[in-house]
């Protein structure tokens, strides 16, 4: 095991546990020292950022009117650009990086897709959710989740009544949200859809309701567990299953340390107890930076479409808010030509992880983006000095550990025009990779 | 529900080619799979196998319909097609009125429909149900794909298979090589010296981790796929951020049209579609995405006809499961068992094979299957790879009996 030095250290705590460093914040940082900026980092003061303004919830449209689905769709995009230019300007700005970091995390874990949804503002209350409740204990955030408005829709859980049976809640709440593969047998599954029955959405509300009637109140076993289950006591069978603590701690580890390998068998077992019987995220999190494998060399990451795109725009001080129109288009053009819109992951086992994020398009994309923000930043760090001296310059300006030989030569060929510099040098390997 | 990923269900279904692809696995040098073309093409008579994958699980009910059984109307009156709605193949059976092109291969003999196909003991789990159709093993859980298995047992050249869709599927990953991956929809490249700087991103670095590395190698594919498919890969000009991914398949396999037509050694391709998991309102949403395979698959195998190499070529289509026989109360289906493979080409005896599931016999409200899935991968190997099989799948020992011309 090769530890990082203190700087990278405390650098990786930055892209782990955020977006990523702004301009001092490494300097800042390694100053503080590693567990005292680990522990700000995890008390993080309220973000006091409004909700966006998405409009009230257009009006339903007949199925023959062709017109007015035209407008319904006009309408929906609308607001759909209007929540995901708020997200990402939220965690570009955010003042408490650890909170919209698990925002993030948890949207990618319950992978809900708004071209199912098709509401803006049902994704906004499950976004808000996951802000709420996403460093908090587990339970009260799966069940949360299970009875979420988007949720119930994304999963069929609307449709879910007593009688007439939808599955798909059940089995993926299990499968992905909560257990993981191959620990429930199909029998578990009928009865658990049985026990999450009878929820209805109400789009304008922006709520969820149980409908008693609609609500199967036999008995049903789930995972062993016998009683008239309903969706709160359905979630407490599956996290009380010894499976699930490893699963959920897993699943944080894959996406906040490392996702080409889990973590060894001692580290895992001092995380679980970390998570411990109230399923404590926030202690979790403080667990995985107390850990000597947390700065262990080999834990690399590459970074999401979305992580590296905030993370870049947070380095060069970009706030997506303040792009004109046009360019915050095609800043959407750009992440969905990487692979990745907030909102819209692929499906419900949510989003590619590592290497199949690193097709050739996406690498092309890439720059592309790169480009577009740096054509919008203040790049008087890198320009303000001498041609000999950019490369550097541009090193401190992503707080990049070190450039490579090779990076350093790429980047030395385009030093005369910063723009193109930092552009390039945000596509390097050492910045797209979180090291 | 929108395609499946990947990625996560190699997380899922522990397949651990996940190392191999993590670790720098599309080391593919395109200037060589051109120059390949014109020094070492692949030999004439040498079988091509594309792989299309319905990622979702389709309803193989609602695809080749036995829509004059009486259980068949029974079981789901709302989604059910009537006996004059379908394409008729005989047999009690019709074609999903969406998919014409193909009831003109049928007609022409040359759409092979192997009927009940699933494996046994069947698992709802998408991604395991993926990975067992794609890593051929229904018991235990191998780090491997099929086609990835083909690879490592016939030299570890990754030219010779190629996925083209945006993400690498285990099917090709194996233990020690794994396929090529090329992106369809656009290579629009920068242009003088910030090209040239971005492009020496991709020099290798001594001794760096793993995963910089790959991205390195990244660097040196697109540019090396830029270069080499120019003119077969057009910008797409996506202006509009929220459009879905409509006409991909068709994109697809336009590039490995090409790819055949130029005369590159690769053996095997892997496209996909996505959107197949119908829990509701499932009748306009699967006919929707079958006319959507059927109008890129129908023309693809036509274009095939017209060369002697696109005659080479074998089209295997198949989703990692059927769904129930009963409608559930969403309009739409859950996931089921056993399901229709279809095999198409200028070599293919079309027709029926295996025997279509029962829908009374039922195991549990799914369909029994009747034909092992690895029946039918056995005999693409034997018959268009040109493999022994038995060192790909582990002796198994079925195949579908005239199945192929020789």
């Amino acid at each position: 095991m090769v530890a990082l030095s203190d700087r990278a250290a405390l650098r990786r705590l930055l892209d782990r546990f955020g977006f990523g460093p702004g301009p001092g914040d490494v300097d800042a940082g390694v100053a503080r020292g590693f567990a005292a900026t680990a522990a700000a980092l995890l008390n993080p003061a309220q973000d006091p950022t409004p909700e966006p303004d998405l409009g009230p919830e257009p009006a339903k449209v007949a199925k023959g009117d062709t017109a007015g689905r035209k407008a319904l769709a006009q309408q929906l995009r609308h607001q759909e650009l209007i929540l995901t230019g708020w997200w990402l300007d939220r965690m570009v700005a955010t003042t408490a990086p650890l909170t919209e970091r698990l925002t993030w995390f948890w949207h990618g874990h319950f992978a809900t897709s708004e071209q199912k949804v098709r509401s803006p503002r049902l994704m906004q209350r499950q976004n808000d959710t996951f802000r709420s409740l996403g460093v908090g204990q587990f339970a009260t955030l799966a069940k949360a989740v299970m009875v979420d408005p988007a949720m119930l829709i994304w999963l069929d859980g609307e449709r879910n009544k007593t009688g007439v049976a939808n599955e798909n809640l059940a089995r993926e709440s299990m499968e992905l949200f909560m257990l993981g593969v191959d620990r429930y047998t199909e029998t578990d599954v009928r009865a658990a859809a049985r026990a999450l029955t009878g929820w209805v959405v109400d789009r304008d509300t922006i709520t969820a309701r149980l409908v008693p009637r609609r609500h199967d109140d036999g008995s049903k076993t789930v995972l062993g567990t016998t009683g008239n289950l309903d969706a709160d006591s359905f979630v407490d069978v599956v996290l009380g299953q010894p499976d699930s603590p490893k699963y959920v701690v897993g699943r944080i580890w894959s996406r906040l340390v490392r996702g080409t390998a889990p973590p060894a068998p001692d580290v895992l077992a001092r995380l679980v107890a970390a998570y411990g019987p109230n399923r404590d995220v926030h202690a979790t999190l403080q667990a995985i930076t107390r850990e000597p494998a947390f700065t262990d060399s080999a834990q690399t990451l590459v970074k999401q479409p979305v992580e590296w795109a905030v993370g870049l725009m947070r380095a060069l001080r970009v706030r997506p808010a303040q792009l004109p129109p046009t360019a915050a288009a095609a800043l959407l053009v750009g992440l969905r030509g990487m692979g990745q819109v907030p909102f819209l992951p692929p499906n419900v086992g949510g989003w590619p992880a590592d290497s199949a994020w690193l097709t050739t398009s996406a690498g092309l994309a890439r720059l592309r983006v790169a480009q577009l923000i740096t054509a919008h930043a203040d790049l008087s760090t890198v320009s303000g000095t001498s041609t000999a001296n950019r490369c550097a310059a541009a090193q401190a300006l992503l707080s990049v550990d070190q450039w490579s030989g090779r990076t350093t030569a790429a980047l030395n060929q385009v030093a005369d025009t910063p723009a193109r510099l930092v552009a390039v040098a945000a596509c390097a390997p050492e910045y797209v990779v979180s090291l | 529900m929108l395609s499946v990923t990947r990625r996560r269900f190699l997380v899922f279904s522990g397949v651990a080619g996940a190392a191999a692809l993590a670790g720098g696995a599309t080391q593919v040098p395109w200037s060589q799979l051109f120059d390949a073309a014109s020094t070492s093409p692949l030999p004439p008579g040498q079988g091509v196998l594309v792989v299309v994958t319905l990622y979702g699980g389709n309803d193989g009910l609602n695809t080749v319909i036995p829509a004059s059984d009486p259980a068949y109307q029974k079981a789901r009156p709302d989604l059910a097609y009537q006996p004059h709605e379908v394409l008729d193949l005989g047999d009690g059976l019709g074609l999903n009125p969406g998919m014409t092109g193909l009831k003109s291969l049928w007609d022409n003999k040359e759409l092979a429909i192997v009927r009940g196909v699933g494996y046994p003991v069947p698992d709802h789990s998408h991604f395991r149900s993926m990975a067992i159709w794609q890593t051929a093993s229904p018991t235990t859980s191998v780090p491997t794909g099929w086609l990835g298995r083909w690879l490592d047992a016939t030299g570890d050249d990754p030219l010779r298979a190629v996925s083209v869709e945006p993400v690498m599927p285990p099917l090709l990953a194996g233990a020690r090589a794994t396929a090529a991956s090329l992106p369809v929809g656009g290579l629009k490249m920068p242009t003088g010296r910030l090209n040239d700087a971005f492009a020496a991103l991709g020099k290798a670095q001594q001794g760096e981790p793993e995963l910089t590395a790959r991205v390195a190698t990244s660097m040196v594919d697109l540019q090396n796929a830029a270069r080499v498919l120019g003119g077969a890969v057009h910008d797409s000009g996506d202006t509009t951020p929220n459009t879905g991914k409509r006409g991909a398949l068709a994109q697809q396999l336009g590039v490995v049209a090409e790819l055949v037509e130029a005369g590159v050694p690769t053996r095997a391709y892997s496209v996909s579609i996505g959107g197949f998991d119908t829990h509701a309102d499932e009748r306009d949403t699967q006919q929707s995405l079958l006319t959507e395979l059927d109008g890129a698959l129908a023309p693809f195998v036509n274009r095939m006809k017209a060369t002697q190499r696109g005659q080479q070529v074998v089209v295997l289509v198949y989703s990692e499961f059927g769904r129930r026989v009963a409608a559930n109360g969403s309009d739409g289906t859950d996931h089921g068992t056993a399901g229709p493979v279809f095999v198409l080409g200028s070599h293919v005896n079309g027709g029926f094979y295996g025997t279509q599931p029962s829908l009374t016999d039922l195991d549990n409200g799914d369909l029994k299957e009747s034909t092992d899935f690895r029946s039918v991968y056995a005999t693409m190997l034997d018959g268009v790879l040109g493999t022994d099989a038995g060192r790909v799948l582990d002796n198994f020992p079925t195949r579908i009996d005239n199945l192929l011309t020789t």
